[in-house]
């Protein structure tokens, strides 16, 4: 087994731990390259089907290549999409500066999802490479009624055995891709051939890294238009992935503040 | 994380080697990680004038420790809360540093990040020697199973890079690590501040000849193949989809291919593996170690999860009673008698603690008798089982008796390493009580409240009873299964046995809290109205009930407790009938903290009714909970 099968067994394992343990169970699609990649996996988990809804909770500010890229792989790969809304601006905390506010607007509009659909468990695809706060989440995160993560009193988590909702409100965030790298992402889609939208390829010497919302999502200077082009930049790179997202670089502890609030 | 590079500039399919670091708090972990990231260029451009701008913002000079603590409270209040994950890159090598933090709830973090290391790295002062925490990190190490230990004596510039010093060092940490059945593979003298002996030589020790630790690291031999091994497939779930049974589980060693024989579980069936399904992959034929997969079983047999699948030749060992090593992570001590589920691997086993056959001294690594495992200690217990469990003892670098124990809401408490069966002790009581599947949060929600104990305390004549009685009305009224054990009603059959000597008291609240638990545990609301005169019966009381025990002091003072005098008891102690008797010749110790403090000689019993009913659904609905929470 190489690394990309080591990473796949172990996504495939977490996954099917959530589908057995976790009742109801949804799984968030961002339409990005990463939970492009986690749908994949449930059809690997699940002998090519998704036994479980798919949510996209739409800030509505998506890029419109986005939105048509949800419409038809939804119908290709036959997922069961929940829509979720998120509430204006105008009604979050007002003390986050501006970007990570516009942020917010995604954590609250989970929220309404989790709560409407009575979810135990919301399968995320964040990794521990991305940022620093990531870096200190479990696979199975447990969230209390406020959905707050509570970073000083995580359970131990250890020789696969994960924690389970022991109290009424509670969820559990299941992160099926905490070990993988950005790179390991980019390998394994071209090695299974997973479709991407096209932003993440260069024009006009830019490319977009990740993808957010319109508007607080910057491209990155590049080259890479291909795959394999791709690949390569990031062996040289030495600048991080998410250097276009507004809100981690508004002030030291914006991403935290949303992350403990509920934000993925 | 962003604070280093993508180690995606590794060429290598490979995967990263985990290596934990821990040692004791000041001996200079994160100062080593810092130098290490730096001297082997991992760090991301602008970083190191990052952590600088942050250090010189709190007044610091270069905390190296900013680039593991990502969060800020983290860096506010200088301690690391949670264990961390670095990627980095050693020569096209690519390795996971685990950073765990030494502070508070260490263990719980330690185990969390160190659990699936190969090798770790023993930070030791060595002018200052080991400490506590150097012992419990290595008891630690040694419990999981990691057999790759480099010992990096720090800060030997203060021992002026003297050989015979150093090596003195080298000495009484070597024989620490030889009580713990731990061989470190290196001894590194070295000073991460300096840098002396991390990623290159230091000049100021010609006489040390062995490795950097860099150079340490490259030599962490890769993980062992499990593939060749006996099969273990135990069953994560079983699918059903388009008329198709599918098995579904990682193969944890060994191999499986199609028109294999397996042995399912306990009840021994055996079947042929007919194919092993997948999606978007190659059709397979054969699978090892590793490997999540699905496989169809002829006869379409319905295994459930947790059976265990192996070759007839080469069984697991079967046992309901097994010896394992512990490490405890509950806050409160454990205790013999105290039921839990065992988890392996997917299995899931009702189990009670039959005995403590030892527990660590830190002091000294010695094994020595003990009643309670305290929180974060290590110990040897024995496991008792209804059933039959099926095990491998425990290996390290193997999945092989992991196992996990968690309590009745399915919170881990404790790490058991399975060490193998455990014979019979002569004269042992041997009792197998066994764990309900019903769980707490099933019965939670079709009651609509949480089980409770509210232990009344108080003079005879305070108004416990009847306070409990009208509060047990308005609790039914209210759709709250609730009951009453009131004391002359116990002692009317259950405790009719006892009289009223000191021994007797304490044995009839040791039985009250008992009834009290077991009611708690079926979902009930208990109201206790005993006089539980004394402090240390109710600390009984409140240890058999654990946590969700609140004690309430209906406090009435003694001289409006005799003039009610509602069975005649005050004036019999009086006139000497009888003797022993709460507040006339026998101490009430009132309690120092308790939950509800209610005041009965002044209050109508309406009102403190109300308080007690409110308090009670406070603490047990199920809104009045989640409002305390959030």
């Amino acid at each position: 087994m190489d690394h990309l099968d080591q990473l796949e067994a172990q996504s495939v394992f977490i996954l099917r731990e959530a589908y057995r343990k976790l009742k109801p169970l949804a799984m968030l699609w961002s339409l990005g390259k990463d939970s492009n990649v986690m749908v994949w996996l449930a059809k690997k988990a699940f002998l090519g089907r998704v036994p479980f809804p798919v949510m996209h909770v739409d800030t509505g500010k998506k890029f419109p290549e986005m939105y048509k890229f949800r419409d038809e792989y939804a119908k290709k790969w036959d997922l069961d999409l929940l829509l979720g809304t998120c509430p204006p601006v105008e009604e979050m905390d007002p003390s986050l500066p501006p970007a990570a506010r516009s942020a917010a607007r995604k954590t609250a509009g989970l929220a309404a999802m989790i709560e409407k659909h009575k979810l135990q468990g919301v399968i995320a695809g964040i990794r521990r490479d991305e940022q620093g706060t990531r870096a200190k989440e479990r696979v199975f995160s447990p969230r209390g009624a406020s959905h707050k993560w509570d970073i000083r009193n995580q359970p131990p988590e250890f020789w696969d055995q994960y924690a389970t909702p022991h109290e009424e409100g509670m969820h559990i965030r299941v992160h099926p891709l905490l070990s993988w790298r950005e790179i390991d992402i980019w390998r394994y889609i071209e090695r299974e051939g997973i479709p991407l939208v096209d932003l993440y390829f260069a024009k006009n010497g830019k490319r977009y890294r990740s993808l957010g919302d319109q508007d607080i999502t910057n491209p990155v200077e590049s080259n890479a238009s291909t795959l394999a082009e791709v690949i390569a930049e990031l062996e040289t790179t030495r600048t991080s992935e998410r250097s276009g997202r507004a809100m981690d670089h508004e002030s030291e502890d914006a991403f935290e503040r949303l992350r403990v609030a509920g934000y993925l | 994380m962003t604070n280093t590079l993508s180690p995606s500039a590794a060429q290598s399919q490979e995967p990263a080697t985990p290596i934990v670091i821990v040692g004791h708090v000041d001996h200079g972990k994160s100062t080593l990680i810092g130098r290490l990231l730096h001297d082997t260029d991992n760090l991301q451009d602008g970083k190191v004038a990052q952590i600088i701008a942050s250090s010189k913002k709190r007044g610091l000079k270069v905390e190296w420790s900013f680039l593991l603590d990502s969060l800020q409270i983290e860096r506010d209040q200088g301690v690391t809360v949670d264990s961390t994950r670095i990627p980095f890159l050693l020569n096209k090598r690519e390795f996971v540093i685990v950073d765990a933090p030494g502070h508070r709830q260490f263990l719980r973090n330690m185990i969390t990040g160190a659990a699936d290391a190969e090798a770790a790295v023993l930070v030791v002062d060595a002018a200052e020697g080991a400490r506590e925490q150097t012992r419990r990190h290595a008891m630690l190490l040694h419990l999981i199973g990691i057999r790759h230990v480099i010992v990096l004596l720090n800060k030997v510039d203060l021992l002026d890079f003297d050989q015979a010093k150093i090596e003195a060092a080298e000495k009484s940490v070597s024989e620490l690590l030889t009580k713990l059945d731990l061989e470190a593979a290196l001894f590194i003298p070295a000073s991460a501040r300096d840098g002396d002996n991390i990623a290159s030589r230091s000049e100021r020790m010609p006489w040390y000849s062995g490795p950097t630790l860099t150079e340490a690291l490259a030599q962490v031999p890769s993980p062992a193949s499990r593939a060749e091994l006996p099969l273990r497939l135990p069953v994560q779930d079983v699918y059903r989809f388009d008329d198709k049974r599918y098995v579904a589980g990682r193969i944890e060693r060994g191999r499986v291919r199609v028109g294999d024989t397996v042995i399912i579980g306990t009840q021994k069936t055996p079947a042929k593996i007919s194919s092993i399904a997948s999606w978007h992959t190659a059709p397979q034929i054969s699978a090892a170690a590793g490997q999540s997969v699905a496989v169809t079983l002829e006869p379409d047999v319905i295994p459930d999860r947790g059976d265990l699948l192996h070759k007839s030749e080469t069984p697991p060992v079967a046992a309901s009673r097994i010896r394992t090593r512990l490490f405890w992570l509950r806050q409160e001590p454990l205790r013999v008698g105290e039921s839990f589920h065992l988890r392996l691997a997917t299995a899931e086993h009702a189990v009670t603690v039959t005995s403590i056959d030892s527990v660590v001294n830190l002091d000294d690594l010695q094994k020595y008798a003990g009643e309670e495992v305290p929180a974060e200690g290590f110990a040897e217990i024995t496991l008792s089982a209804a059933e039959t469990i099926l095990f491998d003892p425990f290996v390290p670098g193997t999945a092989d008796g992991r196992g996990v124990l968690v309590d009745r809401q399915q919170r881990i408490v404790g790490g058991a390493p399975l060490l193998g069966p455990a014979a019979i002790a002569d004269g042992e009581k041997v009792i197998h009580p066994t764990g309900s599947n019903v769980t707490t949060q099933d019965r939670t929600r079709a009651k609509g409240h949480r089980g409770g104990v509210f232990w009344l305390t108080g003079l005879s004549g305070s108004g416990k009873s009847t306070l409990a009685r009208a509060t047990e009305a308005a609790l039914f009224a209210d759709g709250v299964d609730v009951t009453v054990l009131d004391g002359d009603t116990l002692r009317a059959g259950l405790c009719k046995d006892l009289g009223f000597s000191e021994v007797d008291r304490t044995e009839n609240v040791r039985r009250a809290a008992e009834v009290a638990r077991i009611l708690r545990d079926a979902g009930q609301v208990v109201l206790v109205a005993l006089i539980s005169p004394l402090l240390s019966d109710r600390a009984l009381a409140r240890q058999i009930l654990g946590e969700e025990f609140a004690e309430v002091f209906v406090d009435a003072d003694l001289a409006t407790c005799e003039q009610r005098d509602p069975k005649g008891l005050y004036a019999a102690a009086r006139s000497g009938k009888i003797s022993g008797f709460t507040g006339i010749d026998a101490p009430y110790e009132a309690p120092v903290s308790p939950a509800l403090h209610l005041k009965t000689s002044a209050g109508s019993v309406e009102s403190e009714t109300k308080t007690l009913a409110s308090f009670i659904k406070d603490t047990v609905r199920l809104s009045g909970a989640l409002k305390a929470r959030s």
